[in-house]
């Protein structure tokens, strides 16, 4: 099984908050990769809103995105995109 | 419930949130606790039942949800992201895969397994540091609430089935709760709980529908499907009411309602004299959700946001983030003109939780305002940050509460000199041309008003304080609160010399207080040559009508008559006669006004 991972840095304003949360799960549901989001140490479910939030990424946060199964690359290239536009806020 | 049919004109007295009257049948949004039993699930089959029953329900939730979505009223779009997110936690696997472990494992029922798996959210969600995350917790419980009602049966109240409008009756209302009415159904609010500045009182105040907090038993007193008025502008409620109590009020309403349009028709016209002088009106606000009422009304602009409530609304301090997009958000709906950001006006008793100060025995004189702010240096920076980090984003000014000399004013600027310094090296962009301003309302601060004049913008009188300090009296003491008399002598004199003080350096002078929506004293403060008054959203339109009906000529006169009088008895005698006179349609006898 193939494992794809990307460090990144949280730029938008309010970190990884409900609605940039929100998006990250809404992008990982249409993959069948297993997604998960590394911070400190904490790893959270990439199609789980609830364990996004608790891993509580503020602005500047180092983040680490892996995906592992048959569509883990263009999985993480569509979240690394999301992440990069700033989740699309102004 | 009591029989009260035969009884005519039950009178019920609540606080009046949201003016305006309404005649109509009430409809109960029940949104009692539920109460959870336990089961313990005997053999194998009971337990699939019981998960079946589980996805059954979050069907049946999703289900609504997506209605919910797709008819969410314009008023309420800024709210879809939360519902957005109400259908993401509903199949999130910590609350939808845990649950049903949860049933499989222990052998227990639904009902139980949801409590388990909300208790395990709540502590998750308790460790957070950050504030607005910690408090999503609440849309878990939104969302379990909602699971739970669909397996009692019950259902979600949905009253978009409703054919004809009703009147909202309930225990307490939930921003939830509203975002998902249909508000064009809901012709007025009353609830059991709630003040003047709760939730429903401030969504029927912007959504204009007149609303009753605050009844306590509403909820038992008055039957479902009942005929009632509602006054929302006198806080009261009347139940089964007589055929002259009908016609009565059906008069009041009429009356009431050609007085809005009037209103509507009238709100955005300049504050502009007959013979020409202009002043600038603008709103007083407490909460985000005031702003849009504020604009409604005609206001100029937000002339005082008082920050307090954000620090009183929880346990802990609010985060600089959490500061920072609020007062974002106000600048941003209130733009192009301007949001006047008040600084932290509380004093430490008001923080017992989080710091250790020790009892006063006279707060109005103690540490508060901008002294507990210089003692609390790090939660005044990070106000100030977060103020500054806003203006980047609209047009904000700064004001600093009970300034009494220019020595507070100064390090005040420092303090805000220091923070800027800081979001330059940070690179965080802010408006470098933010202006400053003092709050008038220490009598030192009017003594030495030329001075201050030289270090800020503008000046801001709030009478509130001014009126207590400068008379000694503590209006909330029954042995003395007669004494409180904005018409004293010694008031006028001061506005007068704080007035001439800040046109002689050339700045603007605003007021804030009560006394500037006090239509008796218009005619005194436009003679006093106000630039600016601030004042409570509803009363802008009255307060626009009588500066446009007036002229400065007349109001000159009036006040150098007054400068004549001896005391606030006599001020008030002489201006109620003649302004309650000029003003006939818009004012009683009493001075107080006829809507």
């Amino acid at each position: 099984m193939e494992t794809v991972g990307r460090e990144m840095v949280i730029e938008n304003e309010m970190g990884l908050h409900a609605r940039s949360a929100a998006k990250i799960v809404q992008v990982s549901e249409k993959f069948e990769s297993q997604i998960s989001l590394y911070r400190d140490g904490n790893v959270a479910d990439g199609k789980s809103i609830l364990d996004i939030l608790t891993l509580a990424c503020p602005k500047g946060s180092v983040i680490r995105v892996e995906a592992t199964g048959p569509d883990a690359e263009q999985a993480i290239r569509e979240i690394a995109g999301l992440i990069l536009r700033g989740f699309e806020e102004k | 419930m009591v029989n009260q049919s035969d009884i005519h004109d039950i009178v019920l007295q609540g606080i009046a949130a949201s003016p305006g009257i309404v005649i109509g049948k009430t409809y109960h949004v029940d949104r009692g606790e539920m109460k959870i039993i336990y089961e313990y699930l005997l053999n194998d089959v009971q337990v699939v039942q019981e998960a079946a029953r589980f996805e059954e329900a979050v069907e049946k939730t999703r289900n609504q949800l997506r209605v919910f979505l797709e008819e969410v009223p314009e008023e309420f779009k800024d709210h879809l992201h939360i519902l957005d997110a109400h259908l993401l936690i509903l199949k999130d696997r910590m609350i939808y895969d845990e649950t049903l472990n949860t049933i499989k494992k222990e052998q227990i029922n639904v009902e139980w397994a949801l409590k388990i798996t909300l208790d395990k959210a709540r502590a998750a969600f308790s460790k957070i540091r950050d504030v607005y995350i910690r408090g999503r917790i609440k849309d878990i419980e939104d969302v379990v609430s909602m699971i739970l009602r669909n397996l009692a049966g019950k259902g979600y109240e949905d009253i978009t089935t409703i054919k004809d409008r009703v009147i909202v009756v309930a225990h307490d209302l939930s921003p939830a709760d509203t975002s998902q009415m249909n508000i064009d159904r809901v012709m007025g609010f009353i609830t059991n709980m709630g003040s003047k500045t709760s939730h429903t009182s401030i969504i029927a105040q912007s959504l204009q529908i007149p609303a009753v907090v605050g009844l306590e038993r509403a909820t038992d007193r008055i039957g479902n499907n009942q005929l009632i008025i509602l006054d929302g502008s006198k806080g009261k409620v009347i139940i089964n009411p007589s055929e002259a109590t009908l016609e009565e009020y059906s008069r009041k309403k009429g009356k009431y309602e050609q007085y809005l349009a009037d209103i509507v028709r009238c709100a955005h016209l300049p504050a502009e004299t007959i013979d020409g002088y202009r002043v600038s009106i603008k709103g007083n606000i407490e909460q985000l959700e005031e702003v849009t009422a504020v604009l409604d009304f005609g206001a100029e602009g937000i002339g005082l946001y008082r920050t307090e409530f954000l620090y009183l609304s929880s346990k802990t301090l609010p985060e600089e983030e959490e500061l920072f997009e609020n007062y974002r958000e106000v600048c941003e709906i209130i733009a192009p003109q301007s949001v006047t950001i008040r600084t932290l006006d509380l004093g430490g008793d008001k923080f017992a939780s989080n710091l250790e100060l020790s009892d006063e025995m006279n707060p109005a004189m103690g540490l508060r305002a901008i002294r507990f702010c210089f003692k609390m240096q790090q939660i005044f920076e990070s106000q100030l940050r977060a103020i500054c980090r806003a203006s980047h984003y609209g047009n904000v000014q700064i004001m600093f509460p009970l300034i009494s000399g220019v020595s507070e004013i100064v390090r005040a600027k420092e303090i805000l000199r220091k923070v800027q310094a800081d979001l330059t090296r940070e690179r965080i962009p802010f408006d470098e041309d933010l202006q400053v301003g003092s709050m008038i309302e220490v009598p030192s601060a009017v003594a030495v008003a030329d001075l201050l004049a030289r270090e800020v913008d503008f000046f801001s009188i709030g009478t509130n304080d001014l009126i207590q300090y400068s008379l000694a009296v503590d209006r909330t003491n029954e042995y003395v609160a007669y004494m409180y008399m904005p018409f004293h002598p010694a008031l006028l004199r001061m506005i007068r010399q704080v007035v001439a003080s800040a046109k002689r350096e050339g700045i603007r002078v605003a007021m804030c207080g009560e006394m500037a929506a006090d239509p008796l004293c218009i005619p005194l403060l436009l003679a006093l040559g106000l630039d600016e008054l601030s004042i409570n959203p509803h009363a802008i339109p009255l307060i626009k009508r009588i500066i446009r009906t007036s002229t400065l000529e007349e109001s000159r006169d009036y006040l150098s008559h007054t400068f004549n009088l001896n005391t606030a008895r006599d001020v008030k005698t002489y201006l109620t006669e003649v302004v309650t006179k000029r003003f006939p349609e818009e004012l009683a006898p009493d001075g107080t006004p006829v809507m």
